[in-house]
Formats: structure tokens, sequence, C-alpha cells
């Protein structure tokens, strides 16, 4: 058995499921319900949190491979395991998945409308994304990644805006396109490996040739589901459309979703191909952060200004994983976990407004310090961490990916840090437009400052920031042991390219 | 201990006054705010009276493979003598905007964001390490950005502030990846380790643009682009004048005293690495001198009491990175602090007067006030005396031995930043001398109703301008012998590294016509004043006439404004409409949108479904992943 003493990372994955029979049993009138199934969730998905915590403290720092290894036939002839593990890499992933459940819960007060499904959409969710990035064989991750699909289609599709229909097909069929390809990835590794576990995986030599080929399938896939530019235009309209609880979890927690794929599998089971895309990778990612930031710039609805501003932070965490160094490496994981809490606060944000029947055409509001000034404070909070301010979380990922793509080449570093003046100038327009000038509309006024639930979504979040920008040690101390072995075997693999383990030695 | 408390006390009075305002109401705000930056100060100066400490190691910052930046205070000759000024400086400028801020209705906030930029300063110059000096340069820049934005619901407060915030990040972009340049050469980021090694690269190359540079050039020159942009250097400079929307006193305190001579501290700071770039201190010397001159020209034909004053406050930072190129770190720090406090004093003298004056800036509707504000006035006098380099005034010994310094180093570049300071001289005593002039002596040319409410400030206004008075009248005299005479190496000791070629050593041995210069310059520039706006004041006009096109230059900065606004900001704004629209509208998302009209009739089967039951929708969808699952089997 695993440290734990019981299956814990089944237990994390499958919990939520009991919240899904709970609500399921539930009747009576459509307000009712909704409210009683939002509690129920939340209960169990604080319960969840609770394990996960638990999960954190009995997580040993020292070792780089999978831990709380659990496993059991599933085709037995087939030499495919059910097998669920956790590393450094992750471990934060599947945290900070059970950290914003609970926060997407208490974001859906809006949600009265066939309450029940749409709860049992999110427990359903929480349990696929935990599945996900727990799977330690390759098969049970691609059919996690998949089911992800299933209810965040529901949650756009059945609660969204007025183009609810489009977004949630262009969501659907790009994703679904994407992974057909990894589909055909995963047959063909495990044709040639024999085994879909992810360990024998990492350790069976591939031949240079087919490298290519698979890298090119991986991209498809994780590219988009990542944003990667320029396969990113389904998320601006999936983030605008989708109701704020489903904002909030495709933004924080599926993009990563993607980035998770390139560390686990493109970069440790491809070396020499990962590093042959080297230079397409920076590309993309320099592209993503400037041609974006300017998209951004462009902006005249909130929800869209930070949907675009979460495509360029997707470029920093691309660069940041094809440095090869340590520093971008845990910088790239370290922005992912900072870009979902920080992002998550500012779908929050736009959650507070539409609560209180305001539009999000930035034309249309100004001046809300004036009578919000708790929610401005918060609102500034999470701009100034997701424009990078030291002191919050933002910073920490993007310093250290510009430490670590300077140590590749030196205009990656600079104009991948372009984010640094670009994400400011959006960000400060959005602030601006929001929060200050004079009112627009006398009617703003009026508008009352954040309520307990609010707060109670706000604050945690805000904490988080700030904890992670102030002592992330507590954090990278985690992946530290997984990436430091994930980068040595990366240019163990490259040895005989010297000139490319030259660059990434440190 | 002590440089503890005083870095954090002012964070504390600023969660007094931010967090804690509703619960303990306005007063107590601002009064805790108040306490504990008293507490600071007197930390502050006490440190420096106790003399240097070991770094005092607080907690681990960032730890990733070997960068391993720590929380760490620095407590050297050089941190110690920023802190205490920084601390003292701030801690009158609270006190005075008690009365400043007497009638604003959120003046708690502005406390908290005082108190907040004081610790974000001091963090700045206690850290022992690139990157927590980047965290204070960065948190003094927030704070500024928001105190700009101090009334919000003015157009041009909000369009400054980000203007402030956006150029001043163009400088710490190269900032940043100076540090991560740093780390990759030095294997750290903590000053010592840098400094010790700093021998071992300097025949290092580094590549760019396909060509060999020095590599610590490289690294000079990016620091140098962040400093430019934090001390508003030519290039980087158009946001300091428009920061002058904030209130007052914030003028004084960020944008004159502490904040804007960050990028100074930084310069010297790095001085075992600058010594060993000389291209870039040449660089330096060029851009300090021409700021100087400059930002001294459009001084002399601004009408705006502060902008006219945030210019010389750009001028001034240029003498200091005069000084800083020629190797004269001392003196550039002795400037520093003479400034300080002279500017401090000018800008709230200058509030005084706005306060007086019933807010109004423009020096053309001012006149007369000198028997009406007689403590302002002789404390403006006192100001204007010391920025002018006028002995026995604090800014004559400094801006003396700046000069001095340039001439001695004698390479073509000093003695450009030699000549074109000297001249500068005669333009800051002139306009100094216009804005004192027009301010408090002639006639009055305010409207009716603002001459009848001339009042005095309040004695809490007048008291910090008092102390700030005796710093502008003694300090130069009073450091001179620490700063940069006869003590100067035992009293900054390791802290400034001072190439043995610099001018320090020589600085008695300036030839007597050298030192003489710059006064007669000052008091060139007096007379010339004193011509225009007492004897023959239609001279002015008649000037600005007859060199029209100058003046224009001139009034319009210089047209950088337009420049940029033409070259710069227009072309993103419309790149960025462009991306939008065509780019990912039209082309990226044309060809998703191009084959979801082929499938038009999938989709309209999508929209019937989807008023059907959820249930039937996840079976669907389960039959897809199924039938996933069963292509993945056969294949098998």
């Amino acid at each position: 058995m695993n440290q734990a003493g019981f299956p814990i990372l089944s237990l994390l994955t499958y919990l939520p499921l009991l919240g899904v029979a709970y609500i399921a049993t539930l009747r009576g009138a459509e307000e009712a319900v909704a409210r009683q199934a939002r509690q129920g969730a939340l209960a169990i998905s604080l319960l969840t949190l609770a394990l996960g915590v638990y999960l954190w403290t009995q997580f040993d720092p020292g070792q780089a491979g999978y831990q709380f290894v659990e496993s059991a036939a599933w085709f037995p002839g087939l030499d495919i395991q059910y097998r669920m593990g956790v590393d450094g890499i992750s471990l934060f992933l599947i945290l900070l998945t059970l950290v914003l459940t609970p926060i997407a819960i208490l974001s859906s007060a809006s949600i009265t409308r066939r309450g029940r499904s749409f709860f049992a959409a999110l427990l359903l969710l929480e349990t696929m994304t935990t599945g996900m990035f727990a799977a330690a064989d390759f098969l049970l991750f691609y059919v996690f990644f998949e089911a992800v699909l299933l209810p965040m289609y529901l949650i756009i599709g059945v609660w969204g805006g007025e183009k609810r229909i489009y977004a949630a097909v262009k969501f659907f069929i790009f994703t679904l396109a994407g992974s057909l390809f990894m589909l055909l990835a995963l047959i063909w590794l495990w044709h040639h490996a024999g085994t879909t576990d992810i360990v024998t995986l990492l350790h069976t030599p591939i031949p240079a040739a087919a490298q290519l080929w698979l890298f090119a399938a991986f991209l498809a896939s994780f590219g988009v589901k990542a944003a990667v530019w320029p396969l990113h235009t389904w998320l601006p309209d999936a983030y605008g459309e989708a109701p704020v609880p489903g904002t909030i979890m495709l933004a924080a927690v599926l993009s990563k979703m993607g980035a998770y794929g390139f560390l686990r599998f493109a970069v440790p089971m491809l070396p020499q191909a990962s590093a042959a895309a080297e230079p397409l990778m920076f590309t993309l990612g320099v592209v993503a952060v400037i041609y974006i930031s300017f998209v951004a710039l462009a902006q005249t609805d909130m929800k869209r200004l930070i949907a675009y501003s979460s495509v360029a932070h997707m470029g920093v965490i691309i660069i940041g994983i094809f440095t090869f160094t340590v520093e971008g490496v845990e910088g790239a994981l370290f922005q992912m976990l900072s870009h979902g809490v920080v992002i998550a606060g500012l779908f929050v944000c736009t959650g507070v407004l539409l609560a209180r029947g305001e539009g999000l055409a930035l034309s249309r509001l100004g001046g809300l310090a004036v009578g919000m000034p708790a929610y401005a404070a918060l609102l500034m909070l999470f701009s100034l961490a997701n424009m990078g301010l030291p002191g919050t979380s933002g910073f920490i990922g993007e310093i250290l990916v510009i430490v670590g793509a300077l140590k590749v080449n030196f205009w990656v570093s600079l104009l991948g840090g372009a984010g640094m003046i670009l994400g400011a100038a959006y960000m400060l327009v959005l602030v601006r437009a929001v929060l200050f000038d004079k009112f627009t509309r006398p009617e703003l006024a009026q508008v009352s400052d954040l309520n307990a639930r609010e707060y109670a979504m706000l604050l945690p979040l805000a904490a988080l920031v700030l904890w992670l920008g102030i002592y992330p040690s507590s954090f990278t101390h985690m992946f530290d042991a997984s990436v430091a072995s994930l980068v040595q075997a990366h240019t163990a693999a490259l040895s005989s390219h010297t000139a490319l383990a030259m660059v990434t030695q440190k | 201990m002590y440089t503890l408390i005083a870095v954090l006390a002012p964070l504390v009075g600023s969660l007094i006054a931010g967090v804690a305002r509703p619960v303990i109401g306005r007063h107590a705000a601002i009064a805790g705010s108040i306490v504990f930056m008293l507490v600071s100060a007197g930390a502050g100066i006490l440190a420096q009276l106790g003399g240097v400490q070991a770094p005092l190691h607080i907690a681990s910052w960032i730890s990733v493979g070997s960068f391993t930046p720590d929380w760490t205070l620095r407590q050297d000759e050089l941190s110690l003598a920023m802190v205490a000024m920084v601390s003292l400086v701030s801690m009158l400028i609270h006190v005075y905007s008690i009365g400043y801020m007497a009638h604003d209705k959120t003046a708690p906030r502005f406390f908290a964001y005082m108190s907040l930029f004081t610790f974000a300063m001091l963090a700045l110059v206690t850290a022992n390490n690139l990157l927590q000096l980047f965290f204070g340069w960065e948190g003094v820049g927030l704070v500024s950005y928001l105190l700009i934005n101090y009334w919000y619901e003015r157009p041009a407060a909000n369009a400054a502030a980000i203007k402030a915030f956006i150029v001043n990040r163009v400088g710490d972009l190269a900032f940043a990846v100076g540090i991560a340049l740093t780390y990759f050469v030095f294997g750290s980021i903590s000053f010592d380790q840098i400094f010790a090694n700093v021998a071992a690269q300097a025949a290092n190359g580094y590549t760019l643009f396909g060509t060999q540079f020095p590599v610590l050039e490289v690294i000079a020159i990016l620091l140098f682009i962040g400093a430019m942009g934090k001390s508003a250097q030519l290039f980087l400079h158009t946001w300091l004048p428009d920061a002058m929307e904030g209130p007052t006193p914030i003028s004084a305190l960020i944008h004159a005293a502490t904040m804007v001579a960050a990028g100074v501290f930084m310069v010297v700071r790095m001085s075992p690495v600058i010594n060993a770039a000389p291209v870039a201190m040449e660089v330096i010397t060029v851009i300090g001198g021409t700021t100087a001159f400059f930002a001294g020209t459009v001084g002399c034909v601004q009408n705006d009491i502060k902008r006219i004053i945030a210019y010389s406050t750009c001028s001034q930072l240029g003498y200091m990175f005069l000084a800083a190129g020629v190797g004269a770190y001392p003196v550039a720090m002795f400037h520093l602090i003479n400034h300080a406090f002279f500017k401090a004093l000018l800008f709230l003298a200058a509030g005084s007067v706005i306060h007086a004056m019933s807010d109004e800036q423009d020096i053309r509707l001012m006149g007369g006030l000198a028997r009406k504000l007689p403590v302002t006035w002789l404390m403006m006098l006192f100001g204007s005396l010391a920025l002018a380099g006028i002995p026995p005034f604090s800014g004559y010994y400094s801006k003396d031995a700046i000069l001095g310094a340039a001439f001695l180093a004698h390479t073509p570049v000093a003695l450009y930043g030699w000549g074109l300071g000297v001249f500068t001289a005669l333009l800051t005593a002139f306009y100094t001398a216009r804005v004192f002039l027009l301010t408090f002596h002639g006639q009055c040319r305010a409207p009716k109703h603002v001459q009848e409410h001339v009042h005095e400030s309040p004695l809490v206004m007048l008291v910090p301008l008092l102390v700030l008075g005796a710093g502008a009248l003694g300090s130069g005299y009073l450091l001179r012998d620490n700063f940069i005479g006869a003590n100067f190496a035992q009293f900054w000791g390791p802290s400034i590294n001072v190439a043995a070629n610099s001018p320090m050593g020589a600085l008695d041995a300036v030839p007597s016509w050298v030192a003489m210069a710059p006064l007669a310059a000052g008091i060139i520039g007096i007379a010339i004043a004193i011509t225009f706006y007492v004897l023959a004041p239609a001279l002015p006009a008649a000037l600005s006439q007859q060199f029209g096109g100058l003046y224009r230059f001139l009034l319009n900065k210089w047209y950088f404004d337009e420049l940029y606004d033409w070259l710069l900001v227009r072309p993103a704004l419309r790149l960025a409409k462009f991306a939008w629209r065509f780019g990912d509208e039209q082309v990226i998302d044309g060809v998703p949108n191009g084959l979801a009209t082929l499938t038009t009739d999938a989709s309209t089967q999508t929209v019937k479904l989807q008023t059907g039951s959820i249930a039937l929708y996840a079976f669907i969808m389960l039959i897809g992943l199924l039938g996933f699952l069963s292509l993945f089997l056969w294949v098998r």
C-alpha cells in the first residue's frame, strides 16, 4: 500500500461522486433544490479539500517519483492497469482543483435553473479533473482527459450566455479534434511499449523519427487545451459565454491540463523531439505573450479581456516548460498555480458585478471604487498579481521563467518578459475602466459592496496570492525533486546532442 | 534590530490606516499611521547611529535550483544612510499631510498609501540581493501609481498614473532581464557574491546581435535602463512631470526625495559592477549630463509651479548620474541626500502656496505672496538658494563637487557632462529665481476672491517645513566631510566601490576657476531672472516673440510626448484593434468557423437537443467515449 495506508487518490477522485449521488436524490421546488444542491456540493467539496490538504501534509518532497501509488488490474490481457499516483508536478494541480471547486460552487448563487444538474456537473468535473491529474496510466489519463469535456460542455451549453451553443460546440469540436491525435499517439505508444504505464513509458526509448510525429500529436491535443496560439480561439468564446463558475473552472483548472500534458508526456517521453521543437514553442509562446496582449488591450468587455490575458499567460508557461531548466520549468509550474488562483479571483470579481445586475461592457462601468472600496481593493490585488507585481504570486513564476529563458536565449527572455509591460497596460486599462474615473451612469453609485459569500470566495484567493508571492518556498519545495529529475533526465537523454545539452546545463 | 523596526513600522501603520479604518475610524487611522512613522524615523536614526551590522536574515523567499534570493536586511553604510534619510523625510511629510489633507474625505487611504510607500522604499534600500531590491522597486512604483491616481475621478490623474506605471515598466523589464543575466553569469544575485566575483567575470563576453560584448557591460546597461525609468532620465522621463497630478505631499516624498532617487541608489549600490563596465559608465555620464540640460531648458519656460519643480528634479537626478558616471559615487550620494531635503522642502513650500491659493498652480496667477505667507516665503527662499547652488546652502556643496569631479575625470564624455552641467547651473538658478519672484514678489495677479482667502498654513504644516529648511541650510556643510571629504573612505567603508582612478581622491585639487564656475553661473542665472521679472518685466514676452520657435520647442518639452504618442502609443492601439478584429476574428477564427458553417445542420440539431434532457446529452457523450475506447481495443 502507500504512505497514507488507504487509496487516498481514488478517494479524492471519487468522493465528489458521493455528492452527485446525494444531489440526485433531491426533490422539490426548483429553487429549494438548487439551494440544497449547492450546500451539499459545497460540503462534499470542502471535505475533499480537507482530504487533499492531508495528502499535502503526507507528501514526501524528497522523492522525485510517484507517491501514494495504487494499482489494480483493469484490462489484464492488454497490460493496462488502473494506476494512480502523484508527484511534485501533479500535487499542487490536484490541490488547485480541490481549492477552486468550492469557490466555483460558491460563485454559483445565480444558478437557480436546473440547479441539481448544474451542481452534479460541477462535482463530476472535479472528479474528472482530479482523476486526470492523479492518473499514472496513460489510458486512464486519456479517459479522464476526455471525460472532462462532458460536464464542461454541458455547463457552457446549458447555463451559458447568449451565444452559449456556438461557444460550447466550438469548445467541444476544438478539444475533441485535438484529443483524437492524442488517442493515436496513445495507441502507438502502447503498441510500441506494450503497456500504458506512464513510468514504463518514460523509460522506453522512442526512435527519433517517431518522436516528431508523436510530438505533433501531443501538440495538437495539449496545445488546444492550453490554448497555445493559434489554437486559442475557442477560448475567448468559451470563457466569455460560460457561466462564472464554469469560467473559473475552465480558466483556472482546465487550461492547466494542456500544460500538464506537455510536462508529463511530451517533454519527458520525447526528449529529442521536444528539443527540436524548442524554437517553435518559444516562437508560439512569445507570439502568445505579445500578440495576445495586444488583442487583450483592444477588448471592450471585462470578461473577454481577462480571457485573453489568460492566453497571454499560457505563453509564459509554454516558454518556461521548453527552457528545460530547473528555473524555467518550476517557473512554469508555479505560474500554472498562480495563474489558476489569480484568474479565478478575477473571474469571481466579474461575477460580483453580474450578480448586481451590471453588464461587463467596460464603457458602461467606472467609478466603482467610491461605493465598493473592498471590492476595489481585491480587484486591484488580483490585477496586480496578474501583471506580475513582486510580492504577489504572479511575479514568482514570471521572474523564474525570465531567468530560465535567459539561460537559453536572451531574446526569448526579453520578449517573453514583455508581458510585464503589456500586461500592466491592459490590466491598468481594465482597472481604470471599472474602478476609476467618473461614473458612466448615475446608478453605479448605488452598487453595494461585497457580501459575506463573496468575501468567502475572494479572501482565501487573496490570501493564496500573497502566500504564493511572499513565501513561495512552501510550494516550490514540493516540486523541486520531481522537476530536478525531469530536467536531469532530459539533459541525459540529449547527452549525445552536445550542443543542446550545454544549453540546458546549469 | 533598529533597521527591522524602521522597515516594518510603516507597514504596520499602513495596515492600520488602510485595513482597520472602518473599525477604528478616521482619526485613529491617521494617528496610527503617524505614530508608526515616528517609530520608524526614530529607529532609522538609531540604526544610523548604531553603525554597520551584519545582514539580518529574515526568511527565505524563492529557492529554485541555485536561484535563492532571501528576505534579508542589509545594514551597511549605504543602506543605513538611506534608511535614516527616507524614514526622516517621510515622517516629516506624513506630519505635513495632516494639515494638507485635512479637508480630504478619504485621507486615511492617503496615509495608508504613504506608509506603504515608505515600507517599500525602505525594503528597497535595505535589500541584500537584486530581487529584493526589485521587490521594493516595483512596490514604490505601485504606490506611486496609486498616489498619482489618488483623485481617481480625474481623467488626467488616471492617464498620468497609467503612464507612470507603464513607462517605468519599460525600464523594469530591462532591469528584470538584467537580474536574470546577473544570475546566469554569477550564479547568484546576492550582492556580496556578485561583488566578490566581478574580477573573475571581467574578461567574459556575451553575444548579442551576433557581436561579442563584455558581459559586465551588458549587465550594467540593462540595470541602468531600469534606473533610467525610475529616475526619469532622458527618453524615459515623460512620466515624471505628469505625475504632478497627485497630491503635493507625495510629489515631495515620492517624486522628489525618495523614489526617483532609487535609480541613483541602485547604480551606487552596484558600483563594483558599474566600475568594471567603462562603456556603461560613459553612457551613464552622457545620459545624466544630457538629462540635466534637457530638463533645465524645459523648466525655464513652464508655468505650473509643480511642473517646474518636477523638471528641476529630473535635472538634478541627471547631475547625480553624471557624478556616478565618472565614478564619484559618494558625491552622487551626497547630492542625493541634500537634494532629498531641499527638494522636499521646495515641494512642501509649493504645496503651502497652492494650499493658500485655493489649489491654483499657475505662477502667472500668483505674485506678491511674500507678505501674506512669511514663513513659506522664507522656506521657499532656503530651498531655492539650495537648488540654485548658492553657499552656504547644501546644493552648493554637492553640485560643486559633482562638476569638479566631472572636470577632474577629464575624459571627453566627462567634459561634455561638465560643460552641460555648468550651463545647467545657470538655467537652474534662472528658473528657480523665476518661480520665486513670480510667486512671492511683484503684484498679485490672482482673481480677487482667491486673494481674499490667502492665508499662512497651519503649524502642523510649517514645522516640517522648518525642519527641512534647517536641512537645506545645514546638510551640505555638516555632511560634507563624511560624505565626500577627508573621511569619505572611512564613512562609506566597503559599501561603495570607489575605483583607484576615480576623481574622488583629488576633489580638493580642482582648479579654482573650475570651482568658481558653477557659482558664477548660478549668480548670472539669478541676475537674468531679476532682470526679466523685476527690472524689465516686458522682456520675457518680447524674447518669446523673437524666438518663437525655440520657445515653443521648450514649452512643448522638446515634443517628446507628441513623438511617443505618434511613434508608440497610437500604433500600439491601432495594432491592438487590428490584431483583434482582423487577426483573431477573421484569420485564425475564420478557419474553424468556415468548418462550422459546413456543419450547421449538426449545430441546429444541438440547439434542439439543448431543450431536451441533460441525461440524454450525457448519454450521447458517453457513447462517444465508449466509441473511442472500442476503437482503441479494436486496433489491438
